[in-house]
């Protein structure tokens, strides 16, 4: 669109994430000051009143002053560092339910990133993504539990010792690819609305096989679900007594969760950005442009499409394996074609084929699902059960229908229509590479 | 040597049979056009040399090797490149994006090369864009990299697609009406520079056209088209005076009167 160089060079590393913030990126202390003041603010205020939504809330949006502020890249991951490693771990503990939003957080970061590579990048709708999930949370549910013992013929091997949930996230990770593969191939020469109803169909043959499963051989326990499902060892515990921390299990747990599910989405986030600047994150896009002539060009089809779908799979195999682990029970419901569609709303609010798109589009909805529209509910049922008297009408009078928990999904359905009315490409759209971010053949900039 | 050779070539949709019974040969290092009347079947031919349609009967051999039941990317590799009648770049990538797509099948990387970032990657990477960008000079783009493909004034698609088939490193180049749209100074300046691919990269070149002028000026040989069949071929001024070719365009019981 433009000759005139972007303002950030590969020598600084910056991002430009939000260019009106580019003319402050001259005060680095000043901008510094400002991220430690929002980042600690935030924290001591959820600390001082945990159970303040608004307090957790600044906390979060501190996460994303950091993202848009012009530092450069090592100074933002820094911050995020101390933001996700120290801080929230440290609030998480405070107050559970603040960990258990970070983890859920970091699960769909990681799905929707995954969900992104196959519809954002390479074009290719899938509306059973879950599906995916669904198997590694139950190969991990089936072994990690006496449930296998139910169809194998072998005594006292099951469930699993708690060291093999790591041997299943690698193995999640396999069989989520070759799943993914096992879905690609009958679509491969299916476009479009066809491809999706595909999909969508898959979905739904997993979990209805999840569901009756349970005869003739009693595979998954059939809707019933499975539990318990063993949780990774705490491998850490005997260090932290070492060093005199004393913790009981109930705050290890989600610790350990919390960390493996940060460590994998960053991870996921690393995989993401490389493939997306390389060969193949282009191929995905040629195909997504145009099919024809990505072929035309040397693209081959069959295996790029089955590359994006194993990969794309293969990351919500794994953390099926980490969710049947952090639940301890896991059933058929769990995996609904609503789980497909809200991940699919989440990349496509956040911003098709983008990656901060995914992240943010990941994070907003999933806040908002478990914390906005339920905090919003508990106050007007508050505000209900109080007897307040508005313009003459008592809420105590309310039927039941208009029961605020009731317009959760309402307001969240009509969060989606005007953000695609007012925002189609999503909350950070994709950007194109500039040719500087390109590596020729020197040392890449970060 | 014989760098495309198709014999007997059959292409039906249902009733129409689009290519009937074609045979064609192309030496290296000339450059060819085919012409002929609107639904001639002319892109047909085209879309069973690059692949895009298997031939119903019939053989096509580029380089002395069958390409019959390959797909387009493996027709790709073997050297053969194309444009597209109504430009096919894909709109939402930048232009040294699109050459680099073109580029694919050469990339010799492993995906643990991508995700490990090795320095086999930066390498290749590397000569890529190097690659890519002296292309983008090539065509006179240079300037533009970073412009989204569908930004671009229609010249520069053109431009753009030729240099992303550039980027294939074919032996043979297959232009689908390169010149549609031009104005005749533009078509004149194309034509300089599909000379200058011959003569500096050894190129075969075969053109879909209906610029007479620039068929006549370029062209080494010319194949006409009418209904699926061929019915002339040879040095363009032969043709030029075929009586069934002025027939085809003109009309019967002009065509005497009309010879261009």
């Amino acid at each position: 669109m433009t000759d005139v160089p972007s303002p950030s060079g590969p020598t600084t590393g910056a991002v430009d994430v939000a260019p009106g913030l580019q003319r402050w990126r001259s005060h680095p202390v000043l901008l510094n000051v400002l991220v430690a003041a929002a980042l600690f603010g935030s924290a001591i205020l959820v600390w001082v009143v945990p159970r303040s939504i608004i307090a957790f809330m600044a906390f979060q949006a501190s996460l994303l002053v950091i993202y848009l502020l012009p530092l450069d890249v090592r100074t933002k991951l820094a911050w995020a560092a101390v933001a996700l490693g120290v801080l929230m771990p440290m609030l998480g503990t405070h107050n559970g339910y603040y960990m258990e939003v970070a983890i859920q957080v970091g699960i769909f970061v990681a799905l929707a990133l995954g969900l992104n590579i196959v519809v954002g990048l390479a074009g290719l709708l899938d509306l059973g993504y879950v599906a995916f999930y669904a198997v590694g949370a139950y190969l991990w549910a089936i072994f990690g539990s006496p449930q296998a013992a139910k169809f194998l013929p072998i005594e006292g091997v099951f469930p699993l010792p708690a060291p093999w949930f790591f041997a299943f996230l690698i193995l999640g990770l396999a069989v989520g690819a070759i799943t993914g593969i096992l879905l690609g191939l009958p679509v491969l020469r299916l476009r479009g609305d066809y491809l999706a109803i595909v999909t969508l169909g898959f979905g739904e043959v997993v979990r209805v096989l999840a569901n009756n499963l349970d005869k003739p051989w009693n595979i998954t326990n059939g809707p019933k679900g499975i539990t318990p499902i063993s949780r990774p060892p705490l491998f850490f515990e005997p260090a932290l007594s070492a060093l005199g921390i004393d913790a009981p299990p109930s705050v290890l747990y989600p610790l350990l969760f919390y960390f493996m599910v940060l460590g994998i989405a960053a991870v996921v986030i690393v995989i993401n950005r490389r493939l997306e600047g390389s060969h193949v994150g282009r191929a995905w896009e040629a195909i997504r442009e145009d099919e024809v002539a990505a072929q035309a060009m040397g693209v081959p089809l069959v295996r790029m499409k089955l590359l994006a779908f194993a990969i794309g799979a293969s990351f919500a195999g794994v953390m099926g394996v980490i969710f049947s682990a952090k639940q301890l029970f896991i059933s058929p419901e769990s995996f609904t074609f609503l789980e497909s569609i809200g991940v699919l709303a989440m990349v496509i609010l956040g911003g098709m084929g983008s990656i901060p798109g995914a992240i943010i589009g990941a994070s907003a909805v999933t806040i908002l699902n478990l914390q906005v529209l339920k905090g919003l509910s508990l106050w007007l049922n508050e505000l209900r059960n109080s007897g307040l008297t508005v313009l003459g009408y008592n809420l105590a009078d309310l039927p039941s229908q208009f029961e605020p928990a009731k317009y959760e999904r309402m307001i969240f359905g009509m969060i989606l229509i005007l953000m695609m009315i007012y925002r189609p490409a999503g909350i950070f759209p994709a950007r194109r590479r500039k040719l500087e971010t390109y590596h020729r053949g020197e040392e890449p900039a970060a | 040597m014989t760098l495309l050779e198709a014999r007997g070539v059959v292409k039906r949709f249902g009733g129409l049979t689009a290519v009937n019974g074609v045979d064609f040969s192309l030496d290296e290092g000339r450059i060819a056009s085919v012409i002929g009347p609107n639904g001639a079947g002319k892109t047909t031919l085209f879309n069973t040399f690059t692949g895009i349609y298997a031939p119903d009967a019939g053989d096509v051999r580029v380089g002395g090797r069958s390409i019959v039941g390959l797909t387009p990317d493996r027709i790709t590799t073997l050297g053969v490149a194309r444009t597209f009648q109504n430009i096919r770049l894909f709109k939402n990538m930048t232009v040294v994006e699109n050459v680099l797509v073109g580029m694919h099948a050469r990339v010799a990387l492993r995906l643990w090369d991508v995700v490990g970032h090795t320095p086999a990657f930066r390498r290749e990477e590397g000569r890529s864009v190097r690659q890519a960008l002296d292309l983008i000079g090539l065509v006179g783009l240079s300037g533009k990299e970073d412009a989204l493909a569908r930004n671009l004034p229609y010249g520069d698609q053109r431009r753009l697609e030729i240099a992303r088939a550039l980027a294939v490193g074919p032996k043979l180049l297959l232009l689908d009406e390169p010149t549609a749209g031009m104005t005749q100074g533009e078509a004149r300046e194309l034509m300089a520079f599909l000379r200058r691919l011959i003569s500096e990269f050894g190129l075969t070149i075969l053109l879909i056209e209906h610029n007479m002028r620039v068929v006549m000026e370029i062209s080494d040989r010319v194949t006409v088209l009418d209904h699926g069949e061929k019915i002339a071929e040879g040095p363009p001024a032969q043709v030029q005076r075929d009586a069934r070719v002025i027939e085809a365009y003109l009309g019967r019981g002009r065509a005497g009167a009309a010879a261009p």
